[in-house]
């Protein structure tokens, strides 16, 4: 237990006197979050929008007021004619314009229909597509309000869309679970196949196997102190978009944590087996990144939904923890569900972490070569 | 007396690359032995199969009649190992560096100070100091202390003084002299053949092969020939033109002079007038005694 608490300590003080390290270790998470969160979102807010209004009555005023405050929405200007919408659009603040047609209100009101026209900057197809839908939406709404406060009573059918889970469809709250998972199997998987391989580059292995220390004592005195850090880490990420983006944790936190750990454990094995087949830190750096990130990212459901894939990557994807990770934070973490409905994912990863393990120590080497 | 080693017999490939080829030799309890033999000779191999970090393909090695390969745990608490490289952590300080490696053996810096104060006394004074900062003869000593601290019965060291300053050479040899006392064995390894005189025995090892086993004085006096130090200013000439003397056997640079070995085992007027033609008119004469550095390269260089 001493010679073990020695190890630790030992794999500490390399963690802390190496700046590289603690930036991964710590700088990572923070910039990501911030990154995906806020720079990769999909979320429009503020939107210039310029108004053409040929009708100026109550209701298109009430109807401007509604838009421009909803938050999505920022009036750039108001536009007398036609021939401004281009120019409009070439100043490059206007995202969209939304025209009101003559007699707009007298319309609606004897006919009960008007329109409104939303011409959109589709140079940014991913912008003009979202403000189409928000701005949809917001028809809908008005809609919505002025057939209950009609005289005859007469309430319009109005298709109505309503998201569960992430009902201002924020896309943060996609991401935080896709970065925790990301990050974790990064720091974990990445860092101790280097600190593994790093004793093999320097040398220094080969005295730690001239030494009475077991192979089990080695990869336990390398694995715990990622394990502790790693564990710091899910709490800075929760507490990070708890701070930054307001986003709660709908399920248990302990049964967050628990999975969490078992998902850390699970990318520490990982790792171990890494470093168990690189003979250096380039390698097993490559193998990490290459084996690890891309797959994380791309065929896990982070960013991309499986059921789209083809269906080659659709059973790559089953092969890859992460995926089985994303599926239960999402489910703790935005759907509030509780350990009934994640059992299956939880023993898949128990079951890859075990897996692994068992290769890492059969393939640890007791000599060189 | 008990044999600290045994092996015999001991060959390893590596693919194709034959690193040992049948080697057999015995080192006896608190003896320092000592083998001498050029980069590539296979030294650290051999010392790699004897710390159980290698298996070998053919032979037995018995360490303190414990086999390397089936007693490796046991034989892993007794020996204290120094690489070629110093392994040591670069990003800890000396001080973190020898408490690690007290701990992983299971004692304390404490416990076994006396064996290692000689050693640890020159660097204490930077204890603090990273290791990565430390010249390479202070790295040594650390490494030095690193891999006695756990007081090994059998200590290895594969080529400690290279790339290490002369000084600090002749100091080390100095401490592994004083560690005698301590009742622990020493094999050691250099490229070194100067280095020989400071073992107890020492064997010559070259492709693989050990070419002869013995006490220095011993091997030393093996040597079968006269031997002529030849003196010019022009030296690298002098090399070049004994070597194109018909009578020349041998002619090695060493030191300031020429070592020259002839068939005829005396000089004479005709190895004057020759190398005058080639140019050389300065040249001192005398005969010297062989060290052992002429013994190695006699045997190194005997046709098969």
């Amino acid at each position: 237990m001493k010679r073990f608490l020695g190890f630790v300590k030992k794999e500490f003080l390399h963690i802390f006197r190496d700046i590289r390290t603690l930036i991964i270790i710590f700088g990572i998470p923070v910039a990501q979050i911030l990154i995906f969160g806020f720079a990769v979102s999909n979320d429009i807010k503020d939107a210039g929008v310029a108004v053409l209004d040929l009708s100026k009555d109550e209701i298109t005023r009430k109807l401007t007021d509604k838009i421009t405050s909803s938050g999505f929405f920022k009036k750039t200007e108001d536009l007398v004619n036609y021939s401004d919408i281009d120019l409009a659009f070439k100043k490059g603040k206007t995202k969209a314009v939304f025209i009101f047609e003559k007699d707009f209100g007298s319309r609606l009101l004897k006919e009960g229909k008007a329109t409104m026209n939303v011409i959109t900057d589709a140079s940014e197809p991913n912008v003009a597509t979202l403000v189409t839908n928000y701005s949809m939406a917001i028809a809908g709404d008005f809609n919505r309000e002025l057939s209950r406060n009609s005289l005859n009573g007469i309430a319009l059918v109005q298709p109505e869309v309503k998201m569960f889970y992430n009902p201002a469809l924020k896309s943060h709250f996609m991401f935080v679970p896709g970065v925790i998972t990301l990050i974790l199997i990064l720091i974990c998987a990445l860092m101790t196949s280097v600190t593994i391989t790093r004793e093999k580059e320097f040398g220094t292995m080969e005295v730690l196997l001239v030494s009475p220390l077991k192979p089990i004592q080695i990869i336990l005195g390398k694995v715990t102190p990622y394990f502790l850090l790693s564990i710091i880490n899910v709490v800075l990420i929760l507490v990070m978009s708890w701070l930054v983006f307001g986003l709660p944790v709908k399920g248990s936190i302990v049964l967050l944590m628990l999975e969490s750990m078992l998902y850390i454990l699970m990318s520490l094995s990982l790792g171990i087996l890494i470093s168990t087949v690189s003979k250096t830190m380039q390698q097993a750096i490559f193998i990490s990144l290459i084996g690890l990130m891309l797959p994380t990212i791309l065929l896990s459901g982070f960013i991309y939904p499986i059921e789209n894939m083809p269906v080659i990557y659709q059973y790559v994807s089953s092969i890859i923890p992460p995926k089985y990770f994303i599926t239960i934070i999402k489910n703790i973490m935005i759907k509030g569900t509780g350990i009934l409905f994640v059992w299956k994912e939880t023993l898949v990863i128990l079951g890859m972490t075990i897996l692994f393990i068992f290769i890492s120590v059969k393939k640890f080497k007791i000599r060189l070569q | 007396m008990q044999n600290a080693i045994e092996a015999s017999g001991v060959s390893k490939k590596f693919g194709s690359t034959t690193a040992l080829d049948d080697i057999s030799f015995t080192v006896g309890e608190s003896e320092v032995f000592g083998f001498i033999g050029p980069d590539g000779a296979g030294k650290t191999t051999l010392f790699r199969i004897i710390t159980t970090l290698l298996i070998p393909d053919e032979g037995v090695v018995n360490v303190f009649g414990t086999n390397t390969v089936t007693g490796y745990r046991e034989l892993r608490k007794n020996i204290g190992y120094m690489p070629g490289r110093f392994s040591l952590y670069q990003d800890l300080s000396v001080e973190e560096n020898l408490n690690f490696y007290a701990t992983v053996f299971g004692t304390t810096v404490k416990e076994n100070y006396d064996l290692i104060s000689d050693i640890y006394t020159h660097i204490e004074p930077f204890k603090k100091r990273l290791a990565g900062q430390l010249s390479g003869g202070m790295k040594q000593k650390l490494a030095l202390s690193c891999a006695l601290i756990h007081k090994p019965k059998l200590l290895v060291l594969d080529e400690p003084t290279t790339g290490v300053d002369a000084v600090s050479r002749s100091e080390f040899w100095d401490m592994l002299s004083k560690l005698r006392r301590h009742n622990i064995t020493i094999i050691v390894s250099t490229p070194y053949m100067d280095e020989a005189t400071r073992c107890d025995r020492v064997a010559l090892i070259q492709a693989g092969k050990i070419l002869v086993v013995d006490k220095p004085e011993i091997i030393q006096s093996g040597f079968s020939r006269k031997l002529f130090a030849v003196k010019s200013v022009m030296k690298h000439q002098l090399i070049g033109a004994l070597r194109k003397y018909p009578e020349t056997i041998t002619a090695w640079p060493f030191g300031d002079s020429v070592h020259l070995t002839l068939r005829d085992n005396k000089i004479d007027q005709s190895l004057y007038s020759f190398l005058e033609r080639e140019g050389i008119s300065d040249t001192v004469i005398i005969e010297t005694p062989a060290g052992i550095e002429d013994r190695f390269l006699e045997l190194m260089n005997k046709p098969e």
